[in-house]
């Protein structure tokens, strides 16, 4: 794929075909680095509805963004303590009970807004917001690369080690009481790998689409799996492929690569939804 | 705290669901191959009582002795499946820990429901999904078996099918059963011990004890009479006929 577009990517018209071919293929690793445990992570989204505290994760991100520039922090860290920080809020939330989805809606695009402000505020006004917003993964880098793939094997083993528990915990809090398991505990676990795969993600396709590329594969799987492991490994395949064929898309027609990505999600989706109908 | 021959006690526990308190000062325990029958109005807090016997629930006041390595097998009032989550009722049964080819087959086959192993679970019907239920809850080998309303939406044969074979399992694993229900018949023939729950606990005892003593009068009618006459006549011939035991219209006595 990446040979049939060099004519296509003008900027770097002075480097090499080496070069060329070298942040071709970072931005190929990073974003399968990103969509694969998003695949695992964003079944128990799908399970769980938590689409709504995603969104409000991952636009806490900006926050982060912002008051990391602001106090000359690193960005990476910035992002992740932030949107830790809105996770265990959330978090806490839910644990007291009430029904919290207009709350969740209230933070979601609050955090999103006062992201938006914090970025204007900062200082010298120079902060590439569409970069934060809709990721940039031909500008990744060897360091960030480590990040991605570090912080995405992190989360899938994590995922791995506990999915039997998270799973009972996900089907009914009393049978994972019944069977030992602390349900509170396991979701809070999947708060923490919420928080994680957002600074994941960040890069590659920004604060406004990383909730689609946990959910979109996940519900596009779901049509040909009949268990949860199966929804799980073909939702990271429907996503690493996406994030190839978005990719691709994107140096094909210079279009930002990370709702290039999500489109090509979107139309697997769509298709794979379609052929479910007709077939029955 | 516990002697041998407890698997489960508590001790004055107090519980809130949702800010409103529901129970105060309640004791129950629950012995080795016994069974143990909660009954209650609406309300009364038998769920809550269940929850926190399981350990989903942390009591307010008082405590849960539980035996040393005691291994709890639930079967919930409902399961409510995810429309998103895919799931064959063999991966059903590895849940928590993975069952043994072999003894998954057997829990099945032993429920009643041999065939279904490939099929979804959004895709059985009430009573195939209880049974579902019931022979994960076995897998475990259970020290304690715990059910909560686990015949609702069960029709009359088909619950009253589930019961014996709890009493079954009960004779074969020898655990002890603890269990919320609704169908006072069923429960005056099945139990060994009834509590009668309505925030506290109001009469405890032997069927024909609990059903003699004025709390449980005050709470389910005179007609009740009936279900103790019923629970001998069912008790006596509990072990020929089962299919002949609900048709004397003796349902409709209960409510009387």
């Amino acid at each position: 794929m990446p040979t049939t577009t060099t004519g296509t990517t003008t900027t770097t018209a002075a480097t090499t075909s080496f070069m060329l071919d070298d942040f071709l293929v970072r931005a190929a690793l990073a974003a399968v680095g990103v969509a694969l445990p998003a695949g695992l992570l964003g079944s128990f989204v799908v399970w769980r509805r938590m689409a709504y505290f995603g969104d409000a994760t991952a636009h806490a991100a900006i926050l982060g963004v912002a008051l990391a520039l602001m106090f000359e922090l690193s960005v990476l860290w910035g992002v992740v303590a932030v949107a830790l920080a809105m996770a265990a809020a959330l978090h806490a939330l839910e644990g007291q009970g009430r029904e919290v989805n207009s709350a969740l809606g209230v933070l979601a695009h609050g955090g999103l807004a006062a992201g938006l402000l914090a970025v204007a505020l900062v200082p010298g006004g120079r902060v590439d917001l569409d970069a934060y917003l809709f990721g940039d993964v031909l500008t990744v880098t060897r360091g960030d690369l480590v990040v991605i793939w570090g912080g995405g094997a992190l989360v899938a083993a994590l995922l791995i080690w506990r999915w039997s528990a998270l799973l009972t915990a996900t089907l009914n809090p009393d049978l994972a009481a019944a069977a030992g398991i602390d349900a509170r505990r396991e979701t809070l676990l999947l708060v923490v790998l919420m928080a994680l795969m957002v600074a994941v993600a960040l890069k590659v396709v920004g604060a406004l689409l990383i909730t689609a590329l946990l959910i979109i594969p996940a519900a596009a799987a779901r049509g040909l799996t009949r268990t949860p492991e199966a929804m799980a490994g073909v939702a990271a395949l429907i996503g690493g492929v996406a994030a190839l064929g978005g990719l691709g898309l994107a140096l094909r027609l210079d279009t930002p690569v990370g709702p290039s990505i999500v489109c090509v999600a979107a139309s697997a989706y769509a298709a794979i939804a379609l052929a479910g109908a007709l077939r029955r | 705290m516990l002697n041998d021959t407890l698997l489960i006690a508590a001790r004055d526990i107090a519980a809130r669901q949702g800010g409103r308190p529901v129970l105060e000062g309640v004791n129950l325990s629950v012995g080795k191959g016994e069974i143990v029958t909660l009954v209650g109005p609406n309300g009364s807090g038998k769920s809550t009582l269940l929850k926190v016997m399981l350990g989903a629930l942390a009591p307010e006041a008082g405590r849960v002795a539980r035996m040393p390595g005691l291994r709890v097998g639930y079967v919930p009032q409902k399961l409510h499946l995810d429309s998103t989550l895919p799931m064959t009722v063999r991966r059903f049964l590895d849940l928590p820990v993975r069952a043994p080819r072999a003894a998954a087959e057997a829990a099945l086959e032993r429920a009643g429901v041999g065939a279904l192993g490939r099929r979804q679970m959004a895709e059985l019907s009430g009573g195939q999904f209880q049974r579902v239920l019931l022979a994960r809850a076995l897998l475990a080998r259970p020290h304690l078996l715990v059910l909560d309303e686990a015949t609702q939406g069960l029709d009359q044969p088909g619950s009253a099918d589930f019961y014996r074979q709890i009493e079954a399992v009960r004779d074969d694993l020898g655990c002890g059963v603890l269990m919320v229900s609704h169908e006072l018949h069923v429960v005056m023939s099945a139990s060994d011990r009834v509590v009668c729950l309505n925030g506290h606990v109001c009469c405890e005892g032997t069927p024909a004890a609990v059903s003699a003593a004025p709390e449980w009068r005050q709470l389910f009618g005179t007609g009740t009479g009936g279900a103790l006459a019923l629970y001998r006549h069912e008790h006596d011939h509990a072990h020929h006929d089962h299919g002949h035991d609900h048709d004397h219209g003796s349902h409709d006595q209960l409510h009387a």
